[in-house]
């Protein structure tokens, strides 16, 4: 009406798609090629005839995998809607019909027809055998999968739905087709591959054998035996990390906002420590300190005798390391909830009579209780989900998280019981996470509102106070040494053992060299570091992407089924990167989708693993962005699209930017999915420093992890330097609260679990 | 030279209604807004006034009914098809583009070529005296002038139908009158039309050529600025357009169209406004009252039990058999003080009979 677009015989929405979906159909190859599509050789394969490069439309045209052509049939019917407009009745249904029978049979066709010919019984009793093959899907079929989608999403839109938006209908058909293939159908081919039995055959009484069985349940131990069943000693752990992480949490909070604790700053500084510091790293300096030839465990043993033990490996160890690693993360959950405290509430006991103690007791903790649920089911998940410690510092206290690593990777491959121990895995995080969001999701007392509350949080009782500092001046300084430890650590000879400095570990995993070539990299970390360097940039991006659309979608948008939808997209916190690591393992290693051992499977996993976190930055910034700039925009006669593009995204470039280098940061750090799905090819730093910690090669581990540690921290500075300045000049009045805004979107994303690896 | 012209259209709604879930956020509302009116919708907050401009702007979509804008059924077009711009309560001016940038940002989309995007832009800005802060930010605007660019920007699109949503209640006091005499004059001078939303009844009164009052989803009364002071249609309207005194009353008889009306002692001959005889309500401007001596003619008789000097007129409450009576009197130097006797006398253009 407003417009005076020309019109289009076709809608032009509906010809993008259909041209995109011919181009996957009769351009590009339809099966997964060995060397990728950007290295160009399959051009000069044999294109477009042989079968293994072919595009379908020549397969199809030679009679072979003439399974695929009714995708061509399908994609010639929206030419039959030649002439009618979007509103037309006729239009909405039908590519409804197409795109849902398109997305039908391509995935029947993908998982009907794999390696061995027909995948069903049924299929080969109706047809016989069927004599071919196929592989995984490559990009053909993937544009070809998009077009159908994307009919379908049209197809809705011209329905009126939400609308009749396109670009938003498109969108949240994008996410959750997205969502669907690469955390849902995983997870539940893993949960259908605990059902198959040793032979080959389904049967769910060796799976219920299997899921109660001693190994995991059994109580030998209370009971007089030696060891429990894996599941009670991830779930003691579990419960004693979250416990202890939250009360410290708790005293770190309390001591920035209510003793008067001058060095805040550097305080909040502390919790920047477990986004850059790899999981494992911890553990590894608990070695050095307290391991058979730790240094202060041979400082006991010389100075008072006493003899060095193993005690750390196990329950000990695992509980200082995870306290170390995973109480930043209940400090900046708690110091959300403390300071959301209304200081007038605390006044107003005053006022009453009660004094500071009372007051503490009486109004401000019950106040913070649901942020110390919210602080404990979070430490929970996260001490479940730990894989890196736990390998280094296990000993004999078997996980859940290492042991299904142990059933893929060990002498057994056992992929039912690794899919078995994942089940138990899976069920007590996203209990937890369940509780989180639907039990505490209801009670917040946040107390604080929009509008200035004058007051000040009253001090804490004296001998409380002297309590908290102690704690806490004890926590930091063991961090402290923790971190001196690594950094001394990676210049020691051979620790315990010969303690000259050195620096032969750098030497040998960062030497660079010259020769006929140019620069060459002898050092043995270079690949495994320039891997992880790529992988890293190449999955920041989508992940980005995909996390602030998807914001997008949770606050701006509202449409039927919305909180199924965030429950979906946000479910891959509770998913610890073990189980997500097995059920990629189990369900991208055949066709239809074949990516195991590319390098493509672990940017996958990086987008999946660390989507939440882009959601969260997303949902936080752009709930500050008033909705009547969009409004206003579409009043203004732009698409949503184009506010999106014009209005909200220039808005969002400090949480753009926070996303990007945080997803970046975890992808470097990352490692228990991805140690499922590292190869020869792809190797990633994480990984390679864990092969050097089982063959006891500290010291270049320890280098190698020293290095890792300054490029985050490097990546992290410069980016709050340039999320801080860019504002100031363009913004004018607004910069202050701007910057706050984007130092908080930092912190924000750090609230999310940062492990679960 | 770019000049802003109006392609005012009528705007009208055909029983629609808008549910939120289980709620009804407007019910069956009917309503015609002829072409280059300013019509406002007034209301307490909650009562739907809102929701109803922003089903004009296409922001939410009807659940049932139809709307029109000029001819055309827009009922299910979405806000970037519709000829209808808005002015927001918050402005809602885009914080990363320049004045010229924000006031250019609609005609980008709406298929101008540049020259006219930026030629029109200037002529917008013209017409609301900001030509020269072209290249400021929105931060470094006044409120005042944050409202004009936000005026501009939605003007330049000649649309069919301008939508104002309270976009006066970020001003101070003594701004809000300058600007709302702004607003009306561009409307007038332009022939626009203008839906206009408010809680605050000066503004409306001031601003209007009509004024739909709201309450609960529903018209409580539509009519004339004059109209609806002076004759509100019942208790509702009567009570949030200036203050008013209601008293239960009895129609002892109605000739033609005037009713014979016993208050207390007092009987009264108004326009019976289509009432009969029996029960009835009666409201009362606190201005309309006459505060005289005790025991005049056709008076009711009170005791005054407070009176307030607030510097140009004095407020009385006083204790009658028919409750308590809110009265003003102009005479500043009159000699009432609490506990005198007075009797109360009724104008015949005071009093109007209203429904429940």
């Amino acid at each position: 009406m407003r417009n005076a677009r020309p019109d289009w015989p076709l809608h032009p929405t509906l010809v993008l798609w259909t041209a995109v979906g011919w181009a996957g159909f009769a351009i590009l190859p339809w099966y997964g090629l060995n060397d990728g599509i950007l290295s160009l050789s399959w051009l000069f394969d044999g294109y477009p005839l042989d079968s293994d490069v072919a595009p379908a439309l020549f397969l199809n045209l030679q009679g072979e995998k003439l399974w695929l052509a009714p995708l061509g049939v399908l994609l010639l019917l929206p030419f039959a809607l030649w002439g009618r407009p979007k509103s037309d009745p006729l239009f909405g249904p039908a590519l409804i019909a197409i795109g849902a029978a398109g997305l039908f049979w391509f995935a029947f066709q993908g998982f009907a027809i794999g390696l061995k010919g027909f995948q069903y019984e049924w299929l080969v009793s109706t047809f016989g055998e069927l004599g071919d093959r196929q592989f995984g899907m490559g990009y053909g079929a993937l544009l070809v999968a998009g077009a159908f989608l994307f009919i379908f999403t049209l197809g809705i839109a011209a329905r009126g739905a939400i609308g009749g938006d396109e670009f938003v209908v498109g969108s949240i058909g994008f996410v959750i087709a997205v969502v669907a293939v690469f955390i849902f159908m995983p997870i539940f081919q893993m949960l259908a591959s605990a059902l198959i039995t040793e032979d080959g055959t389904y049967s769910v009484n060796t799976f219920l054998g299997k899921l109660f069985s001693r190994e995991i349940w059994g109580i030998d131990c209370v009971t007089g035996g030696s060891r429990c069943g894996v599941a009670w000693n991830s779930l003691v752990l579990a419960i004693l990390v979250g416990v202890l992480t939250t009360l410290l949490g708790l005293v770190f909070a309390l001591m920035l906002t209510r003793t008067g604790f001058r060095y805040g700053r550097l305080l909040r500084a502390l919790t920047v420590l477990p986004i850059i510091t790899p999981p494992f790293v911890i553990g590894l300096a608990i070695i050095l300190l307290f391991g058979l030839s730790g240094a202060v465990t041979q400082a006991l043993d010389s100075v008072f005798g006493i003899p060095a033990t193993r005690w750390v490996y196990g329950l000990p160890g695992l509980l200082i390391a995870q306290l170390l690693a995973f109480t930043p993360i209940a400090f900046l959950v708690l110091i959300g909830v403390v300071e959301g405290v209304s200081p007038s509430m605390e006044e107003a006991s005053q006022t009453l009579r009660a004094d500071r103690w009372q007051t503490f007791w009486n109004v401000s903790l019950p106040l913070m209780r649901p942020g110390l649920a919210n602080a404990f089911l979070l430490g929970f998940i996260e001490s479940m989900a730990d894989f890196g410690n736990p390998l280094v510092l296990g000993g004999n206290f078997d996980v859940l998280s290492t042991e299904i690593f142990f059933a893929i990777v060990g002498a057994q491959y056992d992929q039912a019981q690794a899919a078995v121990l994942a089940i138990v895995l899976l069920f007590f995080t996203l209990g937890a996470f369940w509780a989180q969001r639907f039990w505490l999701g209801r009670k917040s007392y946040t107390t604080v509102s929009g509008k200035g509350d004058s007051g000040v949080h009253p001090h804490l009782p004296k001998r409380l106070k002297y309590t908290v500092y102690a704690i806490a001046g004890f926590w930091t300084l063991f961090t402290l040494v923790i971190y001196a430890t690594i950094f001394y650590g990676s210049f020691v000879t051979l620790w315990g053992v010969n303690h000259d400095l050195t620096v032969s570990h750098y030497v040998k995993a960062f030497a660079v060299g010259w020769n006929e070539f140019g620069i060459h990299w002898r050092g043995a970390a270079w690949s495994s570091f320039f891997t992880t360097l790529q992988i890293a940039l190449v999955s920041a991006l989508p992940t980005a992407a995909i996390g602030l659309l998807t914001a997008y979608l949770l606050v701006r948008q509202k449409f039927a089924g919305k909180d199924a939808f965030e429950f979906g997209t946000m479910l891959s916190f509770a998913i610890p990167g073990t189980v997500i690591g097995v059920s990629y393992v189990i369900a991208f290693n055949v066709p239809p989708i074949e990516l195991t051992g590319t390098g493509i499977i672990l940017v996958v996993s990086f987008i999946f693993r660390n989507m939440p976190v882009g959601v969260r930055a997303g949902v936080a910034s752009m709930s500050q962005i008033d909705k009547s700039l969009d409004e206003s925009s579409l009043t203004l006669g732009a698409s949503s699209w184009q506010s999106f593009r014009t209005v909200i995204l220039p808005l969002l470039r400090p949480a753009i930017l926070a996303a990007l280098v945080y997803s970046f940061v975890r992808a470097m750090t990352a490692i228990s999915a991805i140690i499922f799905l590292v190869s020869a090819r792809y190797d990633m730093s994480t990984s390679y420093i864990v092969a050097r910690v089982e063959n006891n090669e500290y010291g270049i581990a320890i280098a190698y992890s020293a290095v890792l540690i300054a490029v985050m921290l490097a990546v992290i500075g410069i980016m709050q330097l340039v999320v801080g300045t860019r504002r100031i000049g363009r913004r004018g009045l607004n910069a202050d609260a701007d910057l706050s805004q984007s130092r908080t979107n930092v912190s924000q994303s750090g609230v999310t679990p940062v492990g679960a690896g | 030279m770019a000049r802003i012209r109006s392609n005012a259209a009528s705007v009208t709604f055909d029983r629609v209604t808008k549910k939120y879930g289980a709620f009804t956020a407007v019910k069956e509302m009917s309503l015609q807004i002829e072409a280059g009116k300013l019509v406002t919708l007034l209301g307490p907050s909650g009562c739907g006034k809102t929701t109803t401009l922003r089903m004009i702007a296409g922001l939410e979509m009807a659940s049932g009914g139809r709307i029109l804008i000029g001819d055309t059924d827009v009922t299910r077009l979405p806000a970037t098809d519709r000829d209808v711009s808005m002015v927001f309560q918050s402005y809602a001016l885009f914080p990363h583009m320049t004045v010229n940038e924000n006031v250019q940002y609609g005609l980008k989309f709406s298929g101008f070529d540049k020259k006219e995007v930026v030629e029109r832009a200037r002529a917008g800005l013209e017409l609301v005296g900001l030509a020269n802060l072209g290249g400021r930010l929105p931060s470094e605007l006044s409120g005042g002038q944050q409202q004009r660019v936000a005026v501009a920007r939605a003007l330049v699109l000649e649309p069919q139908v301008l939508l104002f949503d309270e976009p006066l209640s970020n001003l101070d006091a003594k701004l809000r009158r300058h600007v709302r005499e702004e607003i009306r004059e561009i409307q007038t001078s332009l022939g626009l039309t203008v839906v206009y939303v408010t809680h605050d009844q000066e503004e409306a009164l001031a601003v209007s050529d009509r004024i739909i009052v709201m309450s609960n989803g529903e018209v409580a009364q539509d009519g004339a600025p004059r109209d609806l002071y002076d004759a509100p249609a019942n208790a509702f309207v009567a009570d949030f357009i200036g203050e008013a005194n209601m008293f239960d009353c009895k129609v002892v008889s109605v000739d033609k169209d005037v009713a014979t009306v016993e208050l207390g002692p007092v009987t009264l001959k108004l326009p019976s406004r289509g009432r009969s005889e029996g029960a009835a309500k009666l409201a009362i401007r606190p201005s309309r009252i006459g505060v005289g001596r005790a025991g005049a003619a056709n008076s009711l008789p009170g005791t005054l039990s407070k009176v307030t000097y607030v510097g140009s007129h004095l407020e009385l409450l006083i204790d009658t058999e028919l409750g308590q009576v809110f009265a003003v009197s102009d005479d500043v130097d009159a000699d009432l003080a609490p506990g005198g006797a007075v009797g109360l006398t009724f104008p015949s253009r005071g009093p109007v009979l209203i429904t429940g």
